[in-house]
């Protein structure tokens, strides 16, 4: 009976009926919305606060430290710990600032986040919504985030959070432009924006496998280019906590300044999840074509298993890019983009566009 | 043309200087042997301080319940903050001879900065640094302390 | 009464505006205030504030003999402790003309460049971490750990050491201390390549750090600028080489020596002085010879009567110390000319024009340490 971790549409399509069969279409609708919604805050609350753990631990690790290691074993409740400090913690005002930007600016970087998560299958037929033009959604909605940056620099009356929120806007300007046009080399490989069919095409061998050379670039390109995105180091120009101390949320206390913290890691997680689902195959298992006993035993493991997995091993490399490289500066970050990344990338679809054609892939 | 050659060099030695930084983050990642932190409140028990460790001062007493302080004050003279302060009274010995003894050798561990010319000048070598490093207290007074302790005499042959 | 002159405000052009760096910035390195005006991110102009964690130590040092001068000089520049120390103690022993043994000649000259080996890796660690790169601060003080157990072990002390005395040491050193030594040096030549892969080659810190704030050699003779940051500009300044003293003469070392000036050449020269470091010690280790730890002294000493200069060559670069006495057992006056303070002064000079970015990455590279600006 447990056959619904392989395609979780067995799961989902008899509480749709049972839904649809005891309440009317409206009603069963918006409880279908709500169960969906709350899923999603719970889901969005466990994976934050087992990234913020995850990431503390992964660079504890490499700086030679043991990283948490009080509150339970390992140190696995020192988030939750954290969390309800942040809680508990009074929220300051700041006088002279913009009250309502103020109070808005950490609800909308939060909500772009769980906007974007929605778009994302997690495992067959754990998809909350199939758009047709998914990855343009996903695209359009990540980028609502630096509003939010933008309006808490503004709106706090702190010359470090305006430096921090201009930054920000000005790197997520430039670097918008690098994902979606390595978005798009994938796109013309797979000949769909809709996030279920890219994964169906990988089934019998990842994007990044069957597009050559062009695929693996556009996927390195992603990988600086979202991290850009996300305001992470070596590109955490927006915090920057030798310049500007926290940059846009350095007014911000308690569960305002936790919005934040969470949307960080959740972007993170969002922009692993699109990698893992366009470049390496979503919840698609490895398969290698002609060998059937491998493939049979890759498809043991569970989808979900392989989502998370490959979406692990994404942050993974994100926190390893963290750790390691020191911080740009605003004019290198805006060089690196214009000169080096959207060079690259035009040429990068040009030479996929004419495998494409060609018919050179897999 | 030959910037077109640089441009790909440039692009080459960045990311290779890039990949060396990470393989050292990651050869580290990979090797939690190499943790360097100490659990402290789990190895008290097998926490060894250096021998010369300058935790505090104190005043060694021997099995009878004897000291060498002779309360010259010369650990008081020498100290720069006037951490040591000695209360010394005359007594008479059993032989008839008047004799000064420490009534109290004080030491205020707040205002102490560890320069040690107290041990070091002291000409009895009564003093010493003990072990002791957890000196957190709620109550400052508890940061007084009298080094000799109750009852305690000056050992024979040490006198002036 | 005397007026007191307020220097007019200047009035800010358009668009500029001032931003507090300090007293608690993370990048400050302790309790400095830098106001800076700035256009967008470009700083235009700056000024340091100091004297947050003024003690008033030149002032203390009127009422101490000088065998307790020395715990307060342990607190100028706390990294470089032992080297301050060796300062005074130079300067007593001229005083009065003592010939200190020559074993503790060559134990203050090893502990001296162990001294400034972890004041550079404590600054190296710093470095990484102003400019984004949070791993290296915990390498830096993971190996600068090994050296305060060498101290400790000897010394009794970690960070505040007050082991030379007037005429030679506190204590003699730990049996172990040659072969902890050793052990050191075998462990760090290993290390120091992970510091050079990690950062030194990194190609964000070059971009970072190259052709940022340039000094060039007159600025840096006419601003005072010693130490590895005035030699990285090419101004010949190591004392340890013009006025040798304790056994630096017997040592073979090289003056680390740029032409450049700009932050990258500041944190080689630092870089390199580290393995010059290393390579006196190693010719020393060997050959302490036998003898006492200290010279005989008075109980009480008294300098006589007249002026007094002294200079060392310290982690950043020269201590004087200028002492009066009037032949008492306390000095009349004393003086000490800290490097941090000439070297702050040339941040607003180098800082000029480069971004705010940048500002921190000219600070990290000069190395200050607050204390020892203020005293």
């Amino acid at each position: 009976m447990a056959s619904f971790i392989y395609d979780f549409s067995l799961l989902t399509k008899p509480i749709h009926e049972a839904l649809y069969h005891w309440l009317p279409p409206v009603w069963a609708l918006i409880a279908e919305m709500t169960l969906i919604g709350l899923i999603f805050l719970l889901f969005y609350a466990v994976v934050g606060l087992f990234l913020v753990y995850a990431e503390r631990k992964v660079c504890a690790f490499m700086q030679n430290r043991v990283g948490p290691n009080r509150v339970g074993p390992y140190g696995i409740f020192q988030t939750i710990a954290d969390f309800i400090k942040l809680l508990m913690k009074e929220l300051i005002m700041i006088k002279n600032s913009d009250k309502l930007l103020f109070n808005i600016a950490p609800f909308i970087v939060i909500i772009a986040s769980f906007m974007a998560i929605a778009a994302i299958p997690f495992a067959k037929g754990l998809h909350a919504i199939d758009f047709d033009i998914g990855i343009l959604y996903v695209i359009a909605v990540s980028s609502l985030g630096v509003v939010g940056v933008l309006l808490a620099g503004w709106s706090s009356n702190n010359k470090y959070s305006l430096i921090g929120a201009m930054r920000s806007g000005a790197q997520i300007v430039s670097y918008e432009l690098s994902v979606g046009l390595s978005l798009i080399t994938i796109v013309i490989l797979a000949g769909t924006m809709q996030f279920s069919a890219i994964v169906e095409g990988q089934a019998n061998g990842w994007f990044i496998f069957k597009g050559h050379i062009p695929a693996f670039i556009a996927f390195v390109l992603f990988l600086i280019s979202s991290t850009a995105e996300t305001n992470r180091g070596p590109f955490d120009l927006a915090e920057a906590e030798s310049e500007l101390t926290a940059g846009y949320h350095t007014e911000y206390s308690g569960i305002k300044f936790a919005f934040f913290f969470l949307a960080e890691y959740m972007n993170m997680f969002i922009v692993a999840s699109i990698a893992a689902t366009v470049f390496l195959g979503g919840w698609m298992p490895f398969h290698v074509s002609s060998w059937t006993g491998f493939n049979n035993i890759m498809d043991y493991i569970p989808p979900f298993v392989w989502y998370f997995g490959k979406t692990a091993f994404v942050i993974f490399l994100m926190m390893w890019f963290k750790w390691t490289f020191p911080r740009l500066r605003i004019d290198q970050l805006l060089t690196l983009e214009w000169k080096y990344l959207l060079p690259i990338n035009l040429v990068n679809i040009l030479v996929m566009a004419f495998i494409v054609l060609m018919g050179w892939h897999f | 043309m030959n910037n077109f050659f640089k441009y790909f060099a440039e692009i080459y030695t960045g990311v290779k200087s890039l990949l060396i930084g990470m393989g050292v983050t990651g050869k580290y990642f990979f090797s939690p042997g190499q943790i360097v932190t100490q659990q402290y409140p789990e190895n008290r028990k097998t926490l060894k301080m250096y021998d010369r460790f300058k935790g505090e001062v104190i005043m060694p007493h021997d099995a009878n319940n004897q000291h060498r302080c002779t309360g010259c004050g010369i650990c008081e003279n020498n100290c720069p903050n006037g951490s040591i302060e000695i209360i010394s009274m005359r007594i008479e010995t059993p032989e008839g001879k008047k004799q000064r003894i420490i009534d109290k050798h004080i030491y205020h561990l707040s205002m102490c900065t560890f320069c040690s010319l107290c041990v070091k000048t002291c000409p009895s070598n009564a003093l010493a640094f003990g072990q002791e490093f957890e000196h957190a207290v709620f109550d400052r007074a508890k940061l007084t302390k009298i080094l000799n302790q109750p009852g305690s005499t000056i050992l024979k042959g040490i006198e002036e | 009464m005397k007026e007191v002159i307020h220097t007019p405000v200047k009035a800010l052009e358009e668009e500029e505006y001032h931003i507090n760096m300090g007293p608690q910035h993370p990048s400050t390195h302790g309790v400095l205030r830098l106001v800076v005006s700035l256009q967008g991110e470009i700083v235009k102009s700056l000024k340091p504030h100091c004297g947050y964690i003024h003690r008033g130590i030149e002032k203390m040092c009127e009422k101490d003999t000088y065998p307790q001068i020395i715990h307060l000089t342990d607190r100028m520049d706390y990294l470089s402790a032992h080297i301050n120390n060796h300062g005074v103690c130079l300067l007593v022993e001229d005083a009065l003309q003592i010939e200190v043994p020559e074993r503790v000649k060559y134990i203050r000259t090893i502990i001296d460049e162990l001294t400034r080996i972890q004041s550079h890796q404590l600054w190296w660690a710093c470095f990484g971490m102003d400019l984004g790169g949070l791993t290296c601060f915990f390498y830096g003080l993971r190996d600068r750990e090994k050296i305060l157990d060498i101290f400790e072990e000897s010394c009794g002390s970690r960070l505040l050491h007050s082991y030379y005395t007037p005429g030679g040491l506190m204590w003699d050193i730990h049996p172990n201390f040659q072969k902890s030594v050793k052990d050191f040096i075998k462990y760090f030549r290993k290390k120091i390549k992970d510091y050079d892969r990690l950062l030194s080659g990194n190609i964000i810190f070059m971009e970072r750090t190259k052709n940022v704030g340039h000094l060039s050699k007159e600025d840096a003779i006419s601003y005072g600028i010693t130490g590895p940051s005035g030699r990285a500009s090419g101004f010949s300044c190591d004392i340890r080489k013009h006025h040798p003293y304790g056994v630096y003469d017997k040592a073979d070392f090289r003056e680390i020596l740029f032409t450049e000036g700009d932050t990258y050449h500041r944190y080689i020269a630092r870089m390199d002085e580290m393995h010059e470091s290393m390579k006196i010690i190693e010719q020393l280790i060997d050959n302490i010879p036998a003898g006492d730890f200290s010279a005989k002294m008075k109980a009480v000493i008294k300098l006589p009567a007249g002026e007094y200069y002294q200079r060392v060559e310290t982690a950043r670069g020269e201590m004087g110390i200028y002492c009066i006495s009037d032949g008492n057992k306390t000095p009349y006056r004393i003086k000490f000319r800290s490097p941090n303070f000439s070297n702050l002064g040339v941040l607003d000079h180098l800082s000029r024009g480069f971004k705010i970015a940048d500002l921190v990455a000219i600070g990290a590279s000069l190395d200050f340490v607050i204390p020892d600006i203020d005293r």
